[in-house]
């Protein structure tokens, strides 16, 4: 009889720790000790200061609710006349200073350490952008964007969110475990920050400077953070996913890379039909373009123009081109012809062209886009 | 009239009649007045912003507003609250009774005194009108931060720049008036050390408005210059820097929240020891620590910029310094306790909400302490953590400080007690609204939720709920207050002049409510 | 009636107050210049210098390599194609080395750019010393213009043995209103 209740039993109690588990995560109070060496010592150092704060409030507060239920008149008790003494003010001056002493040498280590950016083994710029992230492996020559990839149904309450709810993307920032990581940090645009918790990095980027962090990850898996500078709008929505592998997965995930761009070049040559540019262009405009012009080309005017129906997508192809590819100094409209390969930016200018009931029947070929941008 | 002696005789008038009495007065009484009723309507106001935050934050997903628009609320709830809330406030308090404390008859510039409050509500309502202009209000932060605030901001950022040019020409003049009263008009034989700490703290205050406000000015013109007139202060692009904002800013904005506490010091160390009716214990060392705090206060600000990209060296001075502020407000709170200690306490609104200061401005502190480690800031920077320690020294703070200043005073300024019941229910309906909103965003601080997001990720549902059901009920609660605040003006107990058990300053030597002129011939202080 | 006492009061002029206020508002003013020479002084913020004069002879250090890497970002308004030829090149200290970065005009129209260059790891900034670099001025490119820019550095034979790799970072800004004034 038991031996049948026992796979039952296993089934009940793992979903139970699991369901717990998801549950316990909602109410959590604590910070992340983390996976690094680096994110263990500040959650120690946190945890230092914490209890030292908690045993100060103690007895201070002790002391002063000791002194409400005690010294209160309707008890009978006369007050007493003392106001003053040099003494115990030098002794609670002392006392806290040394308490401060005591925390700064952990903390002066721990932060020499958080430094130390020296000998990396990968180097990795990151640039944020309004609103996303670009990665660029130095010296590998890879490159992409990481977009937030939670639907739009699910933050518009039509769809039930996902247990990464905000904290997905596209393409995670791929990493070696047990290599020094060194990372530079810039921006395209606005300051933003560029924070993973379980690593305990957070760095601001800033366009036109370079900041660096470093981390070491000893264990595979997936880690996720936040952007932490207030930058425009969509501040909110464009998170960091780092994915850490074993040495060989990543090398394996790098060689696909490189294989990938080079098809994204082979892609680009070949003649594309108006149907092929508009599947690829559904897809490039719902990553790049619909937070701003949304998903049905209504935009936010006045500062995000609608695309259904504007002046730009149904007149001259030639105006349309210009403007995605070279942006419009002064407005939100970045230039994406940097940003964006030939294949997406003909797939996504057709698609803006036909879509919504614009239907201009034209489109553009990625070889001809890579031309203009070729041309002298 | 009144039961005081000071007649001089040939012209003894009552205010003016009529509302344009309110537009010339020079009365300290009754700019006093203006100041603290324009500092509740702005209260009311950015609270309101709170609530649509809050509204928001409810649940994740987007239900009520749009990010662009959440941005707004949030740059200008926090604006509203410092710039037209807190500060007016204290500046108000600092009208009603400095001048009454001193012994002097009034400010020292009684019509620069008119002209720093009345540029307040102009300046207001030019920030609030950007609400309806094309590009919405200022979206980037109360903190503002380049190149947000200057390439990329909406067009109504001029506006700001102009509304904050008058905010900061009224906190300077109003500091400049403190200054030279306490220093020019006090009763002659009130030696500085004989000064209320209500007054000490305000003269400490003032001399840090007049440092730092031309700061704030000077980095709101280059944000101008860099929009308008085509420079570079914050732009890479022609030699300049956006840290080179922050610095300049938090040079300004760290005395800032100094400024926004100091007073309510000030204020906690009047009402306790008159409720534990025993004198403020160790008044010299108090004096002394506020003065530390004011100075290091000048020189901490790069705390707020730990992920900047400072250097090791500055980054671990700035670390150091922060630290050490600690043991002055430290010394403040013990000093607090002390004088609770072997005294015999009543539990009056001002003394509930004096104690509660004390504890709740602690936590805030502690919280502040932890921040201050730099290594560990990495993880707390722009999070909710952050939110919750500058709500629990703001609210718990320098709001309660002024509740309780109002409740504590109100009597001498309107002659009616108000309603002792309705005012301890304002205090534990505040008391606990306030807690239910701003301790569970340690929570989600340190589990990981970033700073001004209208959105969040599933794991900080939970907690996010209650503080919004936190906040409803605090922001309901103020209603309340402003209620108990009219009942007692209108038909409120009389008060007498002394209003409480043998309370210390001369404001309590004269009849309630205080006569319209008061100390016209400087009275004795022993 | 108060008797006659000293008066405890030592009087300010609000006037002098006023000193102050202009006094710290020019200061505000003053951080701006102050700013750049500290970080000038210490290389703190990752800016490198101006042009860089020889002015005796170099002496090269044969014993260690340093790893210079060489990246390029367009600022947002920026959509020229902008690559460094090398990225990444193994240099002596106190040895001149030569590399180049292509910059194109992808647009229709004339627009004028400048490149900000940033050292990672800060304190390395002081130590890298450009003798030529299209840094030093604006880039006014045609429609369509390309052009290869080079770059002329050493690496300061003083650089702390702890620095064995830096990298040289150049964002690419759009300068419209200087285009505009040129045309």
């Amino acid at each position: 009889m038991l031996s049948k209740a026992i796979p039952w039993m296993r089934l009940s109690i793992g979903s139970f720790l699991l369901f717990s588990a998801s549950v316990k995560a909602d109410w959590e109070v604590n910070m992340t000790p983390g996976v690094t060496e680096v994110s263990q010592q500040v959650y120690d150092l946190h945890m230092i200061i914490f209890w030292i704060c908690v045993a100060i409030g103690a007895v201070v507060f002790g002391i002063m609710f000791w002194s409400i239920f005690a010294h209160r008149k309707s008890l009978g008790v006369k007050p007493a006349t003392f106001h003053e003494s040099t003494l115990v003010e030098i002794i609670w001056t002392a006392v806290p200073f040394a308490i401060l002493i005591g925390m700064a040498i952990p903390a002066t280590s721990a932060l020499i350490d958080a430094y130390d950016t020296a000998e990396s083994e990968v180097d990795i710029k990151i640039t944020g952008y309004q609103w996303k992230w670009h990665y660029d492996y130095l010296e590998e020559g890879v490159g992409f964007f990481s977009n937030l990839s939670t639907p739009a149904d699910e933050i518009n309450n039509l769809a039930t969110k996902n247990e990464n709810y905000l904290l997905e993307v596209d393409e995670p920032l791929v990493v070696p475990i047990n290599k020094k990581i060194r990372f530079l940090v810039t921006a395209n645009d606005v300051i933003h920050s560029w924070w993973v918790p379980e690593i305990a990095v957070k760095k601001d980027a800033i366009p036109g400077f370079v900041n660096e962090a470093w981390t070491i990850i000893p264990t595979p898996g997936i880690y996720r953070g936040q952007c932490a500078e207030l930058c425009g709008k969509d501040h909110g929505f464009m998170p960091i996913v780092v994915e850490a592998k074993t040495q060989a997965d990543y090398d394996v995930w790098l060689v696909d890379r490189k294989e990938a761009a080079a098809k994204e070049r082979e892609l680009r040559d070949k003649v594309w039909t108006l149907e092929g540019l508009m599947e690829r262009g559904e897809k490039v405009y719902a990553t790049n373009c619909a937070a701003c012009h949304n998903a049905d080309g209504s935009g936010i005017p006045p500062a995000f123009p609608a695309l259904k129906g504007s002046a730009i997508a149904t007149g001259p192809i030639e105006d349309h081109i210009k403007i995605v590819l070279d942006g419009k100094p002064g407005t939100y409209m970045a230039a994406f012809g940097p940003q964006l390969s030939p294949v997406e930016l003909a797939a996504v200018i057709t698609y803006e062209r036909n879509a919504w009931g614009n239907s201009k029947g034209d489109f553009i070929q990625p070889i001809d886009i890579a031309n203009m941008q070729a041309a002298e | 009239m009144s039961a005081v002696l000071e007649s001089h005789g040939h012209d003894h008038h009552g205010p003016a009649k009529g509302l344009m009495r309110w537009v010339y007065t020079t009365n300290h009484k009754d700019i006093g007045t203006l100041y603290l009723w324009f500092s509740f309507i702005m209260f009311l106001v950015g609270g309101s912003m709170a609530m649509v935050i809050r509204a928001e934050l409810f649940e994740p997903g987007l239900q009520i507003v749009q990010p662009e628009f959440f941005n707004q609320m949030t740059t200008m709830h926090g604006l509203i609250m410092v710039f037209g809330a807190v500060m007016p406030a204290f500046v108000g308090l600092a009208n009603w009774l400095i001048p009454m404390m001193i012994g002097a008859p009034d400010m020292a510039l009684p019509r620069m005194n008119n002209l720093s409050f009345w540029i307040l509500p102009f300046a207001f309502a030019l920030l609030l009108s950007t609400l309806f202009m094309d590009g919405g209000a200022p979206n980037f932060g109360w903190t503002f931060y380049a190149p947000l605030s200057t390439t990329y901001a909406p067009s109504t950022v001029t506006y700001f720049i102009f509304g904050v040019h008058i905010m900061g020409a009224s906190s300077i003049m109003g500091a400049i008036n403190i200054i030279a009263t306490i220093l020019n008009l006090r009763t002659p034989q009130m030696t500085l050390m004989k000064m209320p700490l209500f007054v000490w703290t305000w003269l400490i205050t003032a001399y840090l408005l007049i440092a730092v406000m031309p700061v704030l000015a000077g980095v709101v013109t280059m944000m101008l210059m860099d929009i308008h007139f085509g420079t570079s202060f914050f732009s890479a692009a022609g030699g300049g820097d956006p840290v080179l904002f922050q610095h300049v800013f938090w040079f300004f904005g760290h005395p800032e929240v100094y400024i926004m506490i100091l007073p309510a010091f000030g204020i906690v160390s009047q009402i306790i020891p008159t409720f534990s009716r025993k004198r403020l214990f160790g008044y010299t060392s108090m004096v002394y620590a506020t003065s530390s705090i004011a100075f290091l206060s000048f020189i901490v600000w790069a705390h707020h910029m730990f992920t900047v990209g400072l250097p090791l060296a500055g980054e671990l001075f700035f670390m150091y310094a922060t630290m050490l502020i600690a043991v002055p407000t430290g010394v403040k709170v013990f000093n607090w306790v002390a004088t609770m200690f072997k005294g015999a306490m009543t539990f009056e609104t001002p003394m509930l909400f004096a104690v509660s200061f004390v504890v709740l401005f602690t936590i805030g502190g502690f919280s502040g302490l932890m921040l201050a480690i730099a290594p560990v800031d990495f993880q707390y920077h722009d999070t909710y953590f952050v939110v919750a320690h500058f709500h629990y020294v703001l609210v718990p703070g320098a709001i309660f400080g002024i509740f309780a200043a109002v409740y504590y005073w109100l009597p001498k300024w309107c002659g009616n007690m108000y309603d002792e019941k309705l005012g301890k229910l304002h205090f534990w309906l505040s008391f606990v609204g306030m807690n239910l909103t701003f301790f569970p965003m340690h929570f989600v601080g340190l589990a990981g939720m970033p700073r001004r997001i209208p959105d969040y990720a599933l794991q900080f549902a939970d907690f996010n709920q209650i503080a919004s059901v936190g906040a409803f009920i605090f922001g309901a609660t103020q209603w309340l207050f402003l209620f108990i605040v009219i009942k007692a003006i209108r038909n409120g107990k009389k008060a007498t002049p002394e209003v409480w058990d043998n309370p210390e300053g001369l404001e309590w030597t004269i009849p309630s409510p205080a006569p319209y002129h008061t100390f016209t011939t400087p009275p004795d202080v022993k | 009636m108060a008797e006659q006492q000293p008066n405890t009061n030592k009087p300010i002029k609000p006037f002098k107050l006023l000193g102050v206020v202009f006094g710290m508002f020019c200061f505000g003013f003053a951080l701006v210049p102050l700013y750049d020479v500290i970080c000038d002084v210490t290389g703190l913020n990752g800016k490198t210098g101006a042009r860089y004069e020889v002015s005796e002879a170099l002496e090269v250090d044969e014993t260690r390599w340093v790893t210079v890497q060489f990246t390029t970002s367009n600022n947002a308004d920026m959509p020229w194609e902008f690559v460094p030829t090398d990225v990444v090149l193994k240099v002596r200290p106190g040895e001149i080395n030569e590399t180049f970065f292509t910059a194109k005009n992808t647009t229709g129209q004339r627009m004028t750019a400048q490149a900000v260059p940033s050292v990672a790891p800060f304190y390395a900034a002081e130590y890298l010393h450009k003798t030529e670099c299209f840094c030093f001025n604006q880039q006014v490119l045609e429609a369509g213009e390309s052009i290869e820019m080079p770059l002329r550095f050493f690496v300061d034979a003083e650089i702390p043995e702890r620095v064995s790799k830096l990298t040289l970072s150049y964002t690419l800004f759009n300068l419209p209103e200087v285009a505009a004034n040129s045309l």
